[in-house]
């Protein structure tokens, strides 16, 4: 079975700061990690190439310290990894990332299964998944929680809905985006991640060229999507502190969950 | 506004995917009806809900009385459960006849599968889980607003060349519009070209949330606890207030971690988004990692010991009390409340 899984690196918090001056992230100061999501669906591929044999190819699209995440990727025991560096690249919105990924896939060539994190932690788009899977011309199934069987052509999963779940068959190859419940990732092994570092590492880097993109097609220039203005959102709180002793505030709540209706 | 009772037709439009549920649009869906009357009015559009499933027909008139001039409607056996390429394949078939300018989704968990996928066959730019809609009239543009980084930061995202800008919208940020059964509009029927087999997904089975445990997501109400209970046992207090409240129960993560409350009850970056009308948050710091749960409830109340608690900075109403002093006295207030007549 050849499993690829795409992953992300991302800063270490959701609580990054806007420079108030230029309006753009401050990332100084903050460590990257693998997207939590990812992490879940690394453990998903590693598992099932365990019980099912084959490989695991890790795909990231980054700037070159995204080598990180690719070497703890390889120390949990992914088979080899391609990050995709190119100044080409940087600033591309979904369609171009997922773009990039998707000629890079082709490029990797047969695989059975292509696993996502559901989202990642600074963006929430959610999209790659679904557009690398469009790109491929591969059915998706999002939201994985349990992967229940692997038969020859199709695999049945659990899929998660906001009032309950979906039993789902789909044929293979196909791509999923899976979330936190599906598992626990394993940590990485100190043995592999020295592999990682290695003169004949695992980890290959691709360009633009490497992948016969043109860099137009690719980064912002193949981007859909503009931002056009970024800023720090206004919060209307009514920011009431209820005060006096614990009889009167309750009675005072109480009023005040009346006046809005939610009793 | 658009005149009321007249059936409108201008060539340009904004579509508005219509979420259902056994064939029920779903609330979202009607929201997304209000806001997009008051974008394509904006834009000199019509709205169109597009409307899929089986046996939906029926439903059709409710769209048109929540604001739709056109109801898009592709009803057929293959549609009867939601799956990615079958409804891709209709939505964009009709897409490339009729150039919609916008596209909005949902951003249920349909809608964030559905949405790239269909933006990303018709090479178009997608936005995701945006909070904010405007028109920039000078451009004929959709503006979306989203909040992205966690609480500081909001991004307006705009697709200047390509069409139709397609825009997936959290549920419960756009008021719910009323009906107008004066409301006429066109019922337009989408054709639906399926063979079963050649489908590589089949759902097998459907199994809702009563069996597998708590909604939080759909909670009207939610009574929370932090570490400042102390021990697993603050929970029974808090149920007492939750039931009096018909309020669901949640937690910041270490409770969960500790043991006193279950997984699935967990708020926040690792745990469940919320939304609910009142969110009642008791021994709860506010930590970044529990307040992306629950900073879309539309009335928070924190009650904390400590007074430079951060949650006091995003509560509505604010107690700065021992929770033990002060839930059991709600508490006794509710219960005077049932006792007292209801009207």
């Amino acid at each position: 079975m050849n499993i690829i899984v795409l992953i992300k690196q991302v800063p270490d918090t959701t609580d990054v700061k806007l420079d108030p001056k230029t309006g753009s992230l401050i990332r100084e100061g903050v460590e990257s990690i693998i997207n939590p999501d990812d992490r879940h669906a690394l453990e998903a591929a590693i598992s099932l190439k365990k019980a099912e044999g084959g490989k695991v190819t890790v795909l990231s699209m980054g700037p070159p310290q995204t080598i990180d995440a690719l070497s703890e990727a390889i120390g949990m025991g992914a088979n080899e990894a391609i990050l995709l560096s190119d100044s080409a690249f940087a600033g591309a919105d979904t369609w171009a990332t997922s773009f990039t990924l998707g000629k890079s896939i082709e490029k990797i060539g047969r695989y059975d299964l292509i696993f996502c994190g559901r989202q990642a932690i600074d963006g929430d788009t959610a999209q790659i998944g679904p557009q690398v899977a469009d790109y491929l011309h591969v059915p998706q199934v999002t939201y994985v929680f349990e992967i229940e069987k692997i038969l020859k052509k199709t695999i049945i999963v659990k899929r998660r809905l906001e009032d309950g779940y979906e039993r789902v068959q789909c044929n293979l190859p196909a791509l999923l985006t899976v979330i936190g419940e599906l598992n626990v990732p394993r940590y990485p092994m100190v043995g592999k991640l020295i592999d990682a570092c290695k003169e004949k590492s695992p980890i290959k880097i691709w360009n633009a060229s490497d992948i016969g993109v043109q860099a137009n097609d690719v980064g912002l220039e193949g981007s859909f999507t503009q931002v056009i203005k970024t800023f720090a959102p206004k919060f209307k709180r009514q920011g009431e502190m209820l005060e006096g002793d614990a009889r009167k505030v309750a009675g005072t709540l109480v009023e005040k969950l009346k006046e809005n209706k939610l009793i | 506004m658009p005149s009321n009772n007249s059936k409108s037709n201008k060539n340009r439009e904004l579509w508005v995917f219509i979420e259902q549920k056994n064939g029920t649009p779903i609330r979202v869906s009607l929201e997304l009806l209000g806001k997009g009357c008051i974008l394509a009015d904006k834009l000199g559009a019509d709205v169109a809900a597009f409307f899929v499933g089986q046996k939906i027909t029926n439903q059709a008139q409710k769209l048109i009385y929540y604001g739709a001039d056109k109801v898009i409607i592709a009803d057929d056996l293959v549609a009867s459960d939601y799956r990615t390429e079958v409804y891709t394949d209709i939505i964009v078939t009709q897409a490339l006849k009729r150039k919609p300018e916008i596209l909005l989704f949902g951003a249920t968990c349909i809608g964030r599968d559905l949405a790239p996928r269909v933006a990303g066959r018709l090479s178009t730019g997608c936005t995701a889980d945006c909070t904010q809609l405007d028109i920039d009239q000078e451009k004929g543009l959709i503006v979306a607003s989203k909040p992205f980084l966690g609480r500081n930061v909001m991004a307006d995202i705009i697709c200047p060349h390509h069409r139709p800008q397609v825009v997936t919208v959290r549920p419960g940020v756009m008021e719910l519009p009323a009906q107008d059964k004066s409301r006429r509009g066109n019922l337009v029927y989408a054709n639906v070209d399926f063979k079963e087999e050649d489908i590589k997904v089949k759902i097998l089975d459907t199994i809702k949330s009563e069996t597998v445990g708590v909604n939080l997501e759909n909670a009207e109400k939610i009574v929370a606890g932090g570490m400042g209970l102390g021990d697993a046992a603050g929970f029974e207090l808090l149920k007492e207030l939750a039931d009096l409240l018909g309020a669901e129960m949640g937690a910041t993560s270490p409770p969960v971690d500790a043991g006193w409350i279950s997984h699935e009850r967990q708020i926040g970056q690792t745990g469940k988004v919320i939304r609910p009308r009142l969110y009642i948050a008791c021994g709860i710091s506010g930590a970044i990692q529990h307040y992306v749960g629950m900073i879309n409830s539309e009335l928070i109340v924190a009650i904390n010991k400590n007074p430079k608690a951060e949650i006091f900075d995003f509560a509505d109403y604010g107690i700065v009390d021992d929770l033990y002093e002060i839930v059991p006295e709600i508490i006794d207030e509710l219960k005077k409340l049932k006792r007292a007549p209801s009207h």
